[in-house]
């Protein structure tokens, strides 16, 4: 996922929102993990925006894509510049409504936005992980943020929410929790990356490894691999976009200038938008957990994980109701997985429904405002919310 | 809502599981969920209007109604629906063989192409017809199958189904209001409203 993280344009914002952390999983308490690797201390990183009312019913977990982290809505101070990375669609009377809903996001395991990740003290050498780190897999995320909502005494959650490697953990959610998940909504996502999804991310991987400053991860006390991870950013941005969307926002226009340089200097707008993306990204993200997060992507298989291979038996212990949207210039997760993950839905009877939103702004629509998806969202979230009532 | 719907959501029982194919805004479904606590699922092909359904609290697939049916398990469901829909079908005798599989019953509705007016106008102009029911040219129609009422009797029939119910109408209105016609209705109803099931009614 990008970055279009500018202040709603009415000014509408959830307000102020701080970032709080959970430490558990103390030695010898540690999870396990799917790999069987033993794992603690982990600390999560949250933030919460809205009321939880009376019953506790009125909660929303929304889980971030690769490159987003605990901060969905708001401002963390008065003077801070930027919201959160959802600003548009999360705050009072928006899609998803704080006014209605108490709504909670935590960064990631394998993270590096205040969650345990590679760039966290490893208490068995007294620095960072590095490579040390096992690998995690979106169950693990998933367990770790279930571990969180045990913490703030949460048992049931109106809706899960989450877009792209956000969605894959929406999945998990509910086949690995049915009863806590009465909804699970679904954007731009997949129940298992494509092979062309892979090969982008074993790009960007490669990248970051072959640094020169990557030193076998262990990198946190001097240079950083930043010019692998700028390079892994620019690829992944090309994939989030669209060819449309690429042609409509640079076509072949040049940066600052009337006549190519004729050397290799950024000539076309797209390249020093590009170079601009991934020196930005270094800033704030580290390169250990862009091979986590994306690693943690790759493995994720429904199927495999789930159902002996099977989707459809994968999904039969689903008890939400799901609403799944994709976008037509998503060449990342295209419709067809989408609708690949619906039929098996469909196969076990569940209360699925299914949108494909005309978009050229590739994989990213989801996370750029759009009226349609907000309304749905609202709608469904409200619909789900009052059969949850009437259920009781 | 359109007459013949009125008559469709008429014959569904209580509590029962319905799919609505090519269900619009989710006017029926949302109807049937709140008077009839049915659970329905509907299948649309328009963005705005599967929209416009989840607005409605309607469950709803975007899709294409001979490729969605196809992933339901047999009998998933009491009732599916294909409401004037049937005369834009390219294949609609699989469809219907395929509808009778995932629902224990079906309700079709369809323009009644024998209508005495559709009959003048051939008899004495010459063109092919138009009329409120029917506004399209040849060229532009999205109706590409001719059915008379009598025309789906004899199908049921001959695929070895039976007809549980049936209503003809003529609607007027904009559809909205309308009346049964008993009497010569292959002649005199605009609509033809048909249950059908197979004949061990679905229910082994």
């Amino acid at each position: 996922m990008s970055e279009y993280i500018e202040p709603d344009r009415d000014g509408i914002s959830v307000g102020q929102v701080e970032k709080k952390i959970h430490t558990f999983a103390e030695p010898p308490l540690e999870i396990v993990l799917e790999s069987g690797a033993r794992l603690g201390p982990i600390t999560v990183a949250y933030e919460t925006m809205g009321a939880i009312n009376a019953d506790k019913s009125n909660v929303i977990l929304i889980a971030h894509a690769l490159s987003g982290d605990s901060h969905v809505a708001g401002y963390y101070s008065e003077d801070d510049p930027k919201p959160g990375w959802w600003d548009t669609m999360v705050g009072p009377g928006k899609g998803i409504d704080t006014n209605k809903y108490f709504v909670i996001c935590s960064n990631v395991l394998g993270g590096c936005m205040g969650t345990t990740g590679p760039s966290s003290e490893n208490p068995a050498t007294g620095r960072p992980y590095g490579l040390a780190f096992p690998v995690v897999t979106i169950g693990d995320i998933v367990k770790v943020q279930k571990e969180l909502l045990d913490h703030l005494g949460i048992a049931k959650l109106l809706a899960v929410v989450g877009g792209s490697i956000g969605g894959m953990q929406v999945i998990e959610w509910a086949i690995s929790y049915p009863e806590m998940v009465a909804s699970a909504i679904l954007l731009a996502t997949t129940t298992r990356h494509s092979a062309l999804a892979i090969s982008f991310n074993e790009i960007g991987r490669q990248a970051i490894m072959s640094d020169p400053n990557f030193n076998k991860g262990d990198y946190y006390s001097g240079a950083k691999p930043d010019i692998g991870l700028a390079l892994a950013r620019m690829v992944g941005h090309v994939t989030y976009l669209s060819d449309e969307a690429m042609r409509d926002k640079f076509g072949r226009r040049l940066q600052d200038r009337d006549n190519l340089s004729f050397d290799f200097d950024a000539n076309f707008q797209v390249e020093s938008y590009l170079r601009y993306q991934g020196s930005k990204f270094v800033e704030r993200f580290d390169a250990n957990s862009f091979l986590y997060i994306t690693k943690a992507a790759d493995y994720f298989d429904v199927g495999r994980q789930h159902g002996h291979d099977s989707e459809v038996e994968a999904f039969a212990n689903i008890k939400a109701k799901i609403l799944t949207i994709s976008f037509t210039s998503d060449w990342l997760y295209p419709t067809y997985q989408s609708r690949d993950m619906v039929k098996a839905m469909k196969k076990n009877g569940l209360d699925v429904s299914f949108c494909e939103i005309e978009a050229t702004c590739g994989h990213d629509a989801f996370l750029l405002p759009n009226e349609r998806q907000s309304t749905m969202i609202n709608r469904f979230l409200k619909r789900v919310s009052e059969e949850e009532t009437n259920a009781l | 809502m359109r007459y013949d719907l009125q008559i469709i959501a008429s014959w569904i029982e209580p509590d029962s599981r319905v799919l609505d194919l090519g269900c619009g805004e989710g006017e029926l479904l949302s109807f049937l969920k709140k008077e009839k606590r049915v659970s329905g699922t509907g299948i649309e092909s328009s963005e705005a209007k599967v929209t416009k359904c989840i607005e409605n609290g309607v469950q709803v697939l975007q899709g294409d109604i001979t490729e969605e049916v196809h992933d339901y398990p047999d009998n998933a469901f009491d009732y599916v629906i294909l409401s004037q829909t049937l005369q834009q079908v390219l294949e609609p005798d699989l469809l219907i063989k395929e509808l009778l599989r995932v629902g224990k019953k079906i309700i079709v509705s369809f323009p009644n192409f024998s209508y005495w007016s559709i009959r003048l106008q051939i008899l004495f102009f010459g063109y092919a017809p138009k009329n409120r029911q029917l506004p399209y040219e040849w060229y532009n129609t999205p109706n590409i199958r001719i059915i008379t009422i009598k025309d789906f009797r004899r199908f049921v029939k001959e695929t070895g189904c039976k007809v549980i119910r049936e209503v003809d109408i003529n609607t007027h209105s904009d559809n909205l209001q309308g009346n049964i016609i008993n009497f010569l209705p292959n002649l005199r109803a605009t609509y033809g409203i048909f249950m059908v099931s197979r004949r061990n009614n679905g229910e082994s």
